[in-house]
């Protein structure tokens, strides 16, 4: 157990100007390698621009527990969207 | 706009044959539509000028709180004091994504706000006007939101990754601000004879500091053009002036209510309306603190800011007093 290489997400920019998304995770010793490996698995064609690569271990997560807690405020807050406020074709887009 | 009179660390525009191989390299990217991201090389004016600009645009999210917040407590019902609340929440979250967008530019967040409480930095001049009534929250939304809507559509398309994409985030929210503004002032347009009259009072109060918000006109601004140039800003402060005030008027016109400037005539050979230029004396006095509310919301801000340091420090030191405990247990 003690010599596993440690897990690492990887994030890839898919064209310039969008934000990196997650793609995967892989196994690699250090962070250089991590990159290494993630351009190898996840940009064999052409998916990316730019990789990030984070260990595993530092990412903090909800608990899929707490999703209805979490999540299911904003159901009732339909306000938060335009179109809960009838505005009149009159006056243009708005 | 949110962020006026932004100084450019030089004077000019580079020229093509006065830059290095790498500043050139620079330019073709921008030229051709192709994001800067923050690990690419930059020069340091364009480092320094987004900088700026982003933390100034920062600064007007979190300020611009203040109007508005000043009305939570006094909506006339409460779907619209909840209405009111996620809007300006939603302000605060913007303040949060700017000064990300900034803090990929090497300067921390709580530096920017530092500046700003030292009078270093500023924000938009809007904020420095009073909200006086129940209507004026309805104008605000409307016109302040919508008028900063005009500004950041077009920034969408700005040459630094991190501040276009807080602009496309920015942007899909505040079409909510518009039109819940919008709704309101509606509501008091079609009230009763008082109601009206606040609404046409609120109009008029707020319709020369809304297209102040763009800042000088285009032959005063003597800073926009190496902004243009490297795509910090894509349309001039008159282009966006103008927008704004063709997609509004008839907007007024649909609620019945007179036209806050006697200016403004439909020009069927430019195909726009004309208006009267805004009291530009006015404009430069309030930038250097003159406005009505200058000193208050700085005090407030900077209150908030002291008043609240117990709870960033204790939060610090607990999160180290844990993170000490997890190493001695380890």
């Amino acid at each position: 157990m003690k010599n596993e290489w440690p897990l690492w997400e990887v994030f890839i920019r898919g064209q310039h100007g969008m934000s990196h998304r997650h793609v995967g995770s892989l196994h690699a010793p250090d962070a250089d390698m991590a990159i290494k490996n993630a351009r190898d698995v996840y940009t064999r064609r052409n998916e990316g621009v730019s990789i990030w690569v984070v260990e595993a271990r530092h990412i903090a997560a909800t608990a899929p527990g707490d999703k209805g807690p979490l999540f299911e405020p904003s159901e009732s807050k339909v306000y938060r969207h335009p179109t809960f406020f009838d505005i009149p074709d009159e006056v243009g887009h708005m | 706009m949110y962020a006026q009179m932004i100084k450019t660390a030089h004077s000019g525009v580079h020229k093509r044959e006065d830059m290095t191989p790498e500043e050139r390299a620079f330019q073709d990217k921008i030229d051709n539509d192709i994001k800067i991201e923050p690990r690419d090389w930059m020069p340091d004016d364009y480092r320094a000028t987004l900088i700026r600009q982003i933390g100034q645009h920062a600064h007007s999210e979190v300020v611009g709180q203040l109007p508005e917040g000043n009305w939570i407590t006094r909506a006339p019902t409460l779907e619209r004091k909840a209405i009111l609340l996620a809007k300006v929440q939603d302000e605060a979250g913007h303040g949060l994504y700017l000064y990300s967008a900034a803090e990929t530019l090497g300067e921390s967040r709580d530096e920017l706000v530092r500046l700003l409480h030292e009078g270093r930095m500023k924000y938009s001049s809007i904020f420095n006007y009073p909200t006086l009534n129940w209507a004026d929250i309805g104008a605000v939304g409307w016109l302040v939101d919508g008028a900063a809507i005009v500004n950041q559509v077009a920034l969408q398309r700005t040459s630094y990754g991190p501040y276009s994409r807080a602009m496309i985030r920015i942007c899909k929210e505040e079409s909510f601000h518009a039109r819940q503004g919008y709704h309101a002032i509606m509501k008091m347009a079609f009230g009763t004879p008082e109601q009206k009259k606040q609404a046409q009072d609120a109009v008029n109060r707020l319709w020369f500091p809304a297209i102040m918000m763009f800042g000088p006109s285009d032959a005063d601004s003597t800073h926009s053009e190496q902004s243009m140039a490297w795509k910090i800003k894509v349309k001039s402060n008159d282009e966006l002036r103008q927008q704004f005030v063709d997609q509004t008027v008839p907007q007024i016109e649909y609620l019945g209510l007179d036209l806050p400037d006697p200016g403004i005539k439909w020009n069927e050979e430019r195909g726009h309306y004309d208006f009267s230029d805004p009291d530009w004396s006015e404009f430069f006095d309030v930038i250097k603190g003159n406005g009505p509310c200058n000193v208050d919301r700085m005090k407030d801000r900077v209150t908030a800011w002291e008043d609240g340091a117990w709870v960033r420090d204790g939060l610090l030191a607990h999160a180290e007093k844990k993170a000490a405990r997890k190493v001695a247990a380890e």
